[in-house]
């Protein structure tokens, strides 16, 4: 199995991401953002956390138009797999691969601690090893992470069982305590707190590990049955 | 040509810097502040001539990149 892991200007969880996606088996590629083409025979895409072109115009604004992020859609429209954490979820919402957007925190404040998440749907390759209604503790550090959309797109990611993560405290603001959404097809996975930074004990909690092993286990028979 | 684009957040948007941005005004002492909304003003120079050419090129520009439709409105002004 192989990953790409996007770096932008100002994107600092890169490396965490890339060791993340190794220690669950993968073969991982880091790609530049100037890149126009993703390597070839690639089952998932991460966008890393971070503050890419300095937040500049709006969080994950400029990244969402680099040359790379044009192939990105690309394989997300074939069918590929794609992971956007913090930074990566703002960007995958500017680039239109998934609805709405992040706003600043109610509270104006910068958020940085572990936070209790309710996975609230183990359908997808990126939760299925949850049991359903399971409790995970992923750390969370960030500014603008206050899910906003419409209210028919809320009903929608609702009816079509897309949220894949809610807040069992709310530390943002944000609709429906979502923490992370799932596109239509399920393949694209974007949440705010940083699985990457919890695939250890040694680090506090391990509960993001399940999240990549999941990603491994699902991804893996596909490459055999090819 | 110049060209003023103001974005703000739509109507019924929260805007929490705003909130505090009446607060603080509060704070100081100002009453009666009823109200108060953040936005962005970006200035463009361009070196198209022609105005309606030009808030046709700005329009694609806020609708790609400047503007997030999903929470923001914007509007354009040609300063000339």
């Amino acid at each position: 199995m192989k990953a790409a892991v996007i770096t932008f200007p100002g994107s600092n969880c890169d490396r965490d991401l890339a060791v993340a996606f190794a220690a669950a088996g993968f073969e991982v590629v880091r790609v530049w953002h100037k890149d126009s083409d993703l390597p070839s025979g690639l089952d998932v895409v991460g966008i890393p956390g971070g503050f890419s072109f300095g937040d500049y115009l709006r969080c994950g604004a400029i990244a969402a138009r680099a040359p790379i992020m044009a192939a990105v859609v690309r394989f997300a429209e074939a069918g590929g797999h794609v992971l956007g954490i913090c930074n990566g979820f703002q960007v995958l919402c500017e680039a239109g691969l998934l609805p709405g957007v992040l706003m600043r925190n109610a509270a104006l404040r910068f958020v940085c601690r572990p936070a209790r998440l309710q996975v609230a749907t183990t359908d997808s390759a990126f939760t299925h090893l949850w049991r359903p209604g399971a409790e995970a503790v992923i750390p969370i550090a960030h500014h603008d992470g206050n899910y906003r959309a419409d209210a028919e797109t809320l009903a929608r990611l609702a009816d079509e069982d897309r949220i894949a993560f809610r807040y069992a405290e709310n530390p943002n603001g944000s609709a429906a305590d979502i923490a992370g959404i799932l596109s239509q097809n399920r393949r694209v996975l974007g949440l705010m707190p940083h699985p990457e930074r919890a695939i250890d004990a040694a680090l506090g909690s391990g509960d993001g590990a399940f999240l990549f092993r999941g990603l491994a286990a699902a991804l893996a028979p596909a490459e055999t049955g090819a | 040509m110049r060209v003023r684009v103001q974005v703000m957040l739509k109507e019924g948007v929260l805007d929490p810097q705003g909130e505090a941005v009446r607060h603080a005004l509060g704070a100081l002492g100002f009453e009666g502040v009823a109200g108060v909304r953040q936005g962005k003003l970006i200035e463009i120079d361009l070196a198209a001539t022609d105005r309606a050419a030009a808030e046709v090129e700005v329009r694609a520009m806020c609708d790609r990149l400047l503007a997030n439709t999903v929470i923001e409105t914007y509007r354009i002004e040609l300063v000339e």
